[in-house]
């Protein structure tokens, strides 16, 4: 069967970032970039479902600038056996990537969609299960585990009070939780032989859907910073100040 | 205007995530209804009706309905939404697994994980891990929220119990059935809603020493027990431990961290704490530089010793 795994280019999860001048948002000029880290567990996850015999082709596709083809390289590097970028310039929100992701799965037809539970920049936690609805498919979120057997993925699902396992008729959505695997890393003879393999960029304007963001941003603001705090020498003298000064306990 | 918050339980009970939302929806200055979608959920709907503010509780019951999978719950909501100008739910595993869903079905880009109510249209966010907070407006007609606990206080039972009116589920095939679920038991106050919570890291180096040290401080100090990422991936406490960016994000008014580093990933879900203690043996550990009491050392030695001294 065919996996889909969107990937999203963002400011790699060890930077740390900082708000703009005037408010209209955060730097991004000269910030490294890198795979959302969930998208790289979807990554993993395909393939290896691939390396199992399960998955006979693996489509990874992402939507954004150019720049994009780096983490789709990557993903073919990996594993993946094509990429397509839909390419825009503008900020595009998850209801449309959900949109556009839609669209791709009518011509691609795959019984499974793998994608990171959220993305780390604008930590929205929607794009999966919008587009399930969208599909009208069912969705496996917060997976821990995937196993497609019967024609079917049975996902072990990570919620608040433990875990959760959940039976999906295919085609389904699955989005990944860190504990889903452990993405292996990029050799150079397989970054080598990707580049050989297929890249397929589409305009966004090649779909006939309106992309235009639903949210405004009015402002983006430094989150408020804590006041310097003390070292204390003891064990007493931590228990007087929680006691006396900030009367907590 | 109409509200519509839906409810976060387990059946039995209701938990404080669903009367923070609440606090949030009132905030919006509308009428506020809540949905109680479940099975046997009678106890869970009951609850709901006491909290003050409360116009209006919706009671589904049924067997389709049982541990609330996205798909029958969001059909059931989109059956209803014509009536309601704000659909709201707690940024909870069952809320952040519903509501987008809703949100798409109503062809609306959804507000994630609010943290203030600014107007009826326009929010405050945190995105990148918390260190940025964004202000966001929505041009959607209607409006579909989830709504960050940790920042909203939970509404109260008031004094009159809301009606109670029973609705009837939507009926389908929604390809998915529940198979198991394998639930953590504590004793302990829950994460999200405890005032006072003892999180531990790497530093404690196993389960047995994790249990063997966090847990009898948590217990003098009646606090919920959190863990780091490390700590969870480790095996040292069970992931629904976890608080951060991908775990629970909560606003205690202690948080003592033992043990562990305090990555910009786990910063995230403590931060807003209103008093941060850092118990770790590395001066020079991010988690010290936000700590409003840091002591620096054994972490074996010191919370014994923080242990006796509680009495």
């Amino acid at each position: 069967m065919k996996v889909l795994v969107p990937i999203k280019r963002v400011v790699d999860y060890n930077v740390k970032i900082r708000v703009k001048a005037d408010h209209s948002g955060v730097e991004t000029a000269n910030v490294k970039y890198s795979a959302n880290p969930f998208d790289e567990i979807a990554v993993e996850e395909a393939v290896r479902l691939k390396e199992a015999g399960i998955v006979s082709e693996i489509v990874v596709v992402s939507i954004g600038a150019a720049a994009a083809q780096d983490v789709l390289r990557n993903a073919l590097a990996l594993g993946a056996d094509r990429a397509i970028l839909v390419q825009t310039d503008h900020e595009i929100q998850p209801l449309a990537v959900a949109k556009l992701l839609k669209l791709l799965c009518l011509q691609e037809s795959p019984q499974l969609v793998i994608l990171g539970k959220q993305a780390i920049d604008d930590d929205s936690n929607q794009t999966g299960q919008a587009l399930a609805a969208l599909l009208d498919w069912p969705q496996g979120t917060f997976a821990s585990k995937l196993v497609i057997k019967d024609g079917r993925a049975e996902v072990t699902r990570e919620i608040d009070g433990g875990l959760e396992i959940i039976s999906l008729a295919l085609p389904a959505v699955v989005t990944t939780d860190l504990r889903l695997n452990e993405p292996r890393y990029l050799s150079l003879p397989n970054i080598m032989k990707a580049k050989k393999k297929p890249l397929e960029i589409r305009p966004v304007a090649s779909f006939d859907i309106n992309v235009e963001p639903r949210l405004i941003t009015v402002r983006v603001e430094e989150p408020m910073q804590r006041q310097a705090g003390i070292k204390v020498a003891d064990v007493a003298t931590l228990l007087n100040k929680l006691k006396h000064e900030a009367k907590v306990i | 205007m109409t509200s519509l918050v839906i409810a976060d339980h387990d059946n039995a009970t209701l938990g404080s995530a669903t009367a923070r939302a609440l606090t949030a929806a009132l905030a919006l200055g509308s009428d506020v209804y809540v949905l109680v979608a479940g099975f046997n959920a009678k106890p869970a709907a009951e609850a709901a009706a006491k909290l003050e503010g409360v116009k209006k509780v919706l009671f589904a019951d049924d067997a389709s309905l049982d541990h609330q999978r996205a798909e029958p719950v969001a059909a059931l909501v989109i059956a209803l939404a014509k009536d309601y100008d704000a659909i709201l739910a707690p940024a909870t595993s069952s809320g952040k697994n519903i509501l987008p869903r809703v949100a798409a079905l109503l062809d609306v880009m959804q507000l994630s994980d609010i943290t203030k109510v600014v107007s009826p249209d326009t929010f405050e966010r945190p995105i990148y891990a918390g260190n940025a907070i964004e202000t966001v407006q929505s041009l959607d007609a209607k409006k579909v929220i989830t709504v960050r606990g940790a920042a909203f206080t939970a509404a109260q039972e008031g004094t009159a119990s809301a009606p109670i009116e029973t609705i009837a589920p939507v009926a389908g095939v929604f390809g998915s059935t529940f198979v198991g679920e394998t639930l953590s038991k504590s004793e302990r106050p829950e994460l999200t809603s405890a005032r006072i919570v003892v999180s531990g890291g790497r530093a404690l180096g196993s389960a047995e020493k994790f249990n063997e040290v966090l847990l009898p401080l948590a217990d003098k100090l009646h606090a919920a027990v959190g863990a780091s990422r490390a700590a969870v991936d480790a095996g040292y406490a069970p992931n629904d431990f976890q608080v951060g960016q991908t775990g629970k994000i909560v606003a205690p008014e202690l948080y003592i961290a033992i043990g562990l580093s305090g990555a910009i990933q786990h910063l995230a879900g403590m931060k807003d704490s209103k008093v941060i203690v850092a118990i770790n043996k590395d001066e020079e550990a991010p988690i010290i530089q936000i700590a409003d009491y840091a002591l620096v050392g054994d972490l074996f030695k010191i919370i014994p010793e923080l242990e006796k001294a509680l009495g």
